[in-house]
């Protein structure tokens, strides 16, 4: 889009953000006063823009795909890109792409369109899954422990390293799990989930607001 | 709880998966040449396996792909996972008994199964 927006263009951008609700928007408060700041922290990161991606990695369409995504991974775990937009390994021909809510064709980005045309006519597909899952932020010291109460993969830092993330179930619920550094997760639930693994994580996190029980 | 490898995202809980049933049935060369009968044994007969049995199933929380695996029905114990296309592997001796033998539709009956009823005998 332009470089500089015109006011109807911002108008429009405006009337877009003020229309949406995210699914988790209710539980902001909740999600506050159940964080222990310097222990374990949870909120939303609301409208970060998704994509979907079905293509052939080691194709020509693969090829152009992967300039605008910064790569597209190639096994289980692998995450790509190393700026704002990520590409996530969901399947051998199946990727999932992250980028701010900015890089959105609605609010004047340009991700989703771009993706479409380097996909061209090829076999494959570019599905805008924005709407489809929200972004939980789980943070701290004992965001591990949080997340072991209930995922049955190996966490531990030798196995699960930085940079990882593994489409997996949590609390019985499937989730994208992207561990982003040491100490900060991002999980993503489909958005009639957000409720439900929000009060989940709160339950769980609870205990580490008291002094530890020796 | 079992504990599945999917070839592509290695080992998960058996709740990360789905079943998909009896492997290696191979859809009719030519469906209109069948026979209500045989049409039907096709759509609705499994094989009801008391021992080693070749099966599918899909990843469905991880990667949605199919992969084929040889399990025991009794002891669950995993033999062997190999991929979608692939012929069912031989693990006949390796296993004693796995292979088959007693397992098909109105098969001998093995000495070593004979206490094993198959509901699928006689159809
Ligand atoms: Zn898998």
């Amino acid at each position: 889009m332009a470089e500089t927006a015109t006011p109807a263009e911002t108008a429009h951008v405006d009337r877009v953000r003020g229309a949406r609700r995210s699914p988790a928007e209710h539980l902001a408060d909740a999600f506050t006063s159940g964080s222990v700041p310097g222990t374990v922290t949870l909120k939303e990161i609301p409208y970060q823009a998704m994509v979907g991606i079905r293509v052939e990695r080691t194709s020509d369409a693969g090829a152009r795909v992967a300039s605008i995504t910064g790569g597209l991974p190639a096994t289980c775990g692998e995450v790509t890109g190393a700026g704002a937009v990520n590409a996530l390994w969901l399947g051998p021909t199946e990727f999932l792409v992250v980028a701010p809510e900015e890089s959105h064709d609605s609010l004047g980005g340009t991700l989703v369109s771009d993706l479409t045309t380097a996909l061209g006519s090829d076999e494959g597909q570019v599905v805008d899954l924005s709407a489809n899952r929200t972004t939980f932020e789980l943070n701290g010291s004992h965001a591990r422990a949080v997340l072991e109460k209930t995922c049955s993969l190996d966490l531990h830092p030798r196995v699960f390293k930085a940079g990882t993330a593994v489409s997996t179930e949590l609390a019985h619920i499937p989730v994208m799990l992207w561990k982003t550094s040491e100490e900060n997760y991002r999980i993503f639930p489909r958005a009639s989930f957000a409720d439900f693994l929000g009060r989940w994580l709160l339950d769980a996190m609870r205990e580490y607001a008291s002094p530890e029980v020796p | 709880m079992l504990l599945i490898s999917c070839p592509n995202c290695g080992p998960r809980d058996e709740t990360e998966f789905h079943y998909g049933g009896q492997a290696h049935i191979a859809y009719p060369e030519n469906p209109n040449d069948l026979t209500d009968r045989e049409w039907a044994e096709y759509l609705f007969y499994r094989e009801n396996t008391k021992g080693t049995f070749a099966e599918r199933w899909v990843h469905s929380t991880g990667c949605r792909q199919w992969f084929n695996m040889l399990r025991d029905t009794v002891s669950y114990d995993i033999h062997s996972i190999y991929a979608m296309g692939q012929p069912r592997p031989d693990t006949t001796g390796e296993y004693g008994q796995a292979g088959g033998a007693g397992l098909a539709p109105g098969a001998p009956t093995t000495s070593t199964a004979a206490a094993a009823p198959t509901s699928s005998e006689g159809v």
